[in-house]
């Protein structure tokens, strides 16, 4: 999960990262009170979860309160690379003597976690590693020694930060790798980090990615999430634990594994391209032992997905058992029936693997007019395909 | 032979009294594991009796006993295989304390573990020497058709044979493994699709290169990561088997995970064609569906 600037900044200063002050608001007009608290002049900082706001021209300086109520109604609303901004931070100005760039991130080719650090901070660091690489010092981290104080300084040397603040970057490093342990993320990142005229160094941005698998111990990572944002259907979906993502085609997408869904998206998209070009509308894994009820609540989100005109179900049978799948199919038509729903969309249904005869049979005997059955994967995404493009 | 793990493999399952542990152990005992032991600090001294359906239809009754430890229960049966069930909070306990014991193998089930703990584990294997390979985590672990199976890959869905396979996902190993159970595996390893793992598929690649009873490799990739690519400059310089490859994900979206925690396309980078034209560069023929794919092995083959 990504984090706001805001949610960023806020982790920092929990840890004793050096941050200047802030607060984030949704109206421009609570920007004066603010902007006063700050003493008058501040910086309008729009909250989005992407790269480039500032050229975008969603940071701007405001003098005086009445002028930070302005900045924040120009900010606030308006849409950068296809985010709608509802949140702007507020935040002490700063004088930048100097701009800088730190990192913890997980290296998955190498299989640790790894700091990097530039003096040259300020500028997308993707544009620093790939004009200047030698400016762009790597530095493993060990998960179990962690940053310690020697691992800190090897970072500030191999970056070649000045003499004078060697000590101070050092410590922030340190203070950043706790930010990175103790809440579980895969990313911590400072840009810039700054030297301020009286020769202090500060977290001015950073970005923060946590990882959802430590939300067992994180009990305080799900005030972060941020659900406005969320599209309803994936909203809907992650209610009753469904793994569902949503696309933006017609074809739903219902299967066991993620790898046999995301290759039934795959599978559906080449066979679309005979027909009109449809695509599939969503990535939605149900998991293994797929019960009746995890079957109508995955089909119940996909069915009221208004762009979705034919339905795939694909799944293999491992330890699961396709009599089972198929039963809970034909159970969850005959509940979302109940519940009133008026099932008017085509379902192709493939079943392979354990049971696939006894589950194909339970399908036939319920002939139930929606549901058709291929009984092969790339047969069956081409017959949901031409389904789609005939609606 | 086959890769990793054999008939010989004496298995240990860690969480084997847990529902899954007991569902799958007995699972496994169906497919001819020889498991020795189960692994339960609270429950040692005890044993579990399964009711065990073979093959052959036969019912009979397989008493196994639970240690106090992974190092009692080495020593007392001489296991080199553990099959790690334990949930995702004290899973990284329960490898450190495989790596501990020094087993020689190490299959980590289990979903959902935080990446910062399989990091930490995967870090600790390294300072004790890589003593104990890790599979996984979130895998489905690895079958030797025929002869043992450490994991959750149905055994029935296949025969003994000469292809090997080596896949992130899954629900798509059993596909394959489907497509092709005329031919037959000499063993198939699902890696896991968490983005910290510990064999990857060079591991695999290697092994099923050295294995004399492995001609033909199956290799299935996903989004996420570069590990693909790296596959694929290791089969260019050091694979003379032909490999026949699969990528899923051609159709995800970047920045949003497809069900696994390690597929994601981030940037330009993780993507399905890089990874496809990576392969294709190195002389592995990739096909477009599962099945497609399934028939550039058995044309190889000459099936």
């Amino acid at each position: 999960m990504d984090l706001f600037e805001y949610q960023a900044r806020d982790l920092f200063a929990k840890h004793g990262v050096p941050v200047l002050a802030g607060e984030v608001i949704t109206t421009p007009d609570a920007a004066r009170e603010v902007a006063e608290r700050l003493g008058g002049k501040a910086v309008v900082k729009a909250q989005v979860k992407v790269g480039g706001r500032g050229k975008a021209g969603g940071v701007k300086l405001a003098a005086d309160p009445a002028d930070a109520v302005e900045k924040a109604g120009q900010i606030l609303g308006m849409d950068i690379k296809g985010h709608t901004v509802h949140k702007v931070m507020l935040a002490q100005t700063a004088d930048i003597a100097e701009e800088y760039y730190v990192s913890f991130l997980l290296d998955r080719t190498n299989r640790t976690f790894l700091a990097m650090a530039s003096v040259e901070g300020g500028v997308e660091i993707e544009v620093v590693a790939e004009e200047n690489p030698d400016a762009l010092a790597k530095i493993p981290v060990d998960a179990n020694e962690g940053c310690t104080p020697e691992k800190a300084a090897e970072i500030v040397a191999a970056a070649k930060f000045p003499a004078e603040i060697a000590d101070q970057v050092a410590d922030v490093l340190q203070k950043l790798w706790t930010v990175f342990i103790k809440e579980d993320a895969l990313l911590v990142e400072v840009n810039p980090l700054i030297k301020s005229g009286d020769g202090k160094i500060i977290a001015l941005d950073g970005k923060v990615s946590l990882d959802e698998n430590a939300d067992f111990r994180q009990p305080e990572h799900e005030a972060l999430e941020d659900k406005a944002a969320a599209n309803p259907l994936e909203a809907a979906a992650k209610a009753k634990n469904l793994n569902y993502v949503k696309l933006d085609g017609e074809v739903g997408i219902i299967g066991n594994g993620a790898g046999l869904v995301m290759s039934t998206l795959d599978v559906v998209a080449y066979a679309g391209e005979a027909h009109n070009g449809v695509k599939p509308a969503n990535f939605l894994d149900i998991g293994g032992g797929a019960s009746a009820e995890v079957m109508a609540n995955g089909l119940e989100i996909i069915l009221g997905d208004p762009d979705v005109k034919s339905v795939f179900v694909n799944v293999f049978g491992g330890i699961t058992a396709c009599d089972e799948v198929a039963n809970g199919i034909v159970q969850a038509l005959e509940l979302l029936k109940t519940k009133g729903e008026d099932v008017t969309k085509p379902l192709v249904v493939r079943l392979d693997g354990n049971n696939a005869e006894l589950g194909r049979k339970i399908l036939s005997d319920a002939n139930h007019p929606l549901v058709q059955r291929v009984d092969t994967m790339d047969g069956a995404a081409d017959k949901a395909a031409e389904l789609a493009a005939a609606k | 032979m086959a890769i990793f793990l054999t008939k010989e493999s004496k298995v240990i399952v860690q969480g084997m009294t847990g529902a899954t542990g007991m569902k799958h152990t007995k699972l496994m005992l169906a497919d001819g594991t020889n498991i020795v032991g189960g692994v339960n600090p609270r429950k040692a001294g005890t044993s579990v009796d399964f009711d065990v359906v073979s093959e052959t239809r036969e019912s009979s009754t397989v008493s196994v006993p639970v240690f106090g430890s992974v190092a009692e229960a080495i020593e007392k049966t001489g296991a080199d295989v553990s099959v790690v069930f334990v949930p995702p909070a004290f899973a990284k306990a329960a490898v450190i304390e495989a790596i501990d014991a020094e087993i020689g193998l190490a299959v980590v089930i289990t979903e959902g573990i935080a990446v910062h703990d399989s990091a930490a584990f995967w870090a600790y294997a390294g300072s004790k020497g890589n003593k104990t390979r890790i599979i996984g985590p979130n895998c489905p672990g690895l079958i030797t058709p025929g002869q043992s199976n450490a994991g959750i890959i149905p055994g029935d869905i296949t025969k003994p044979g000469r292809i090997g396979l080596v896949s992130k996902s899954g629900t798509l190993t059993y596909q394959m493994m489907y497509e092709l159970r005329d031919i037959g595996f000499s063993s198939a390893v699902g890696i896991g699709g968490d983005p910290v793992i510990g064999t990857t598929h060079i591991d695999a690649l290697a092994a099923f290169e050295a294995d004399p009873e492995t001609d033909l490799i199956v290799m299935i990739g996903e989004i996420g990561g570069d590990a693909e690519e790296r596959a694929a400059d290791f089969i260019a310089k050091n694979v003379s088997k032909p490999v026949v490859g699969y990528v899923a994900g051609f159709t995800a979206p970047e920045g949003k995970t497809m069900g696994h925690a390690g597929a994601i396309v981030s940037g330009s980078s993780g993507t399905a064609q890089a990874k496809k034209e990576a392969l294709e560069a190195a002389g592995v023929k990739v096909g477009k569906t599962p099945t497609e794919t399934a028939g550039l092995a058995r044309s190889i083959l000459g099936g």
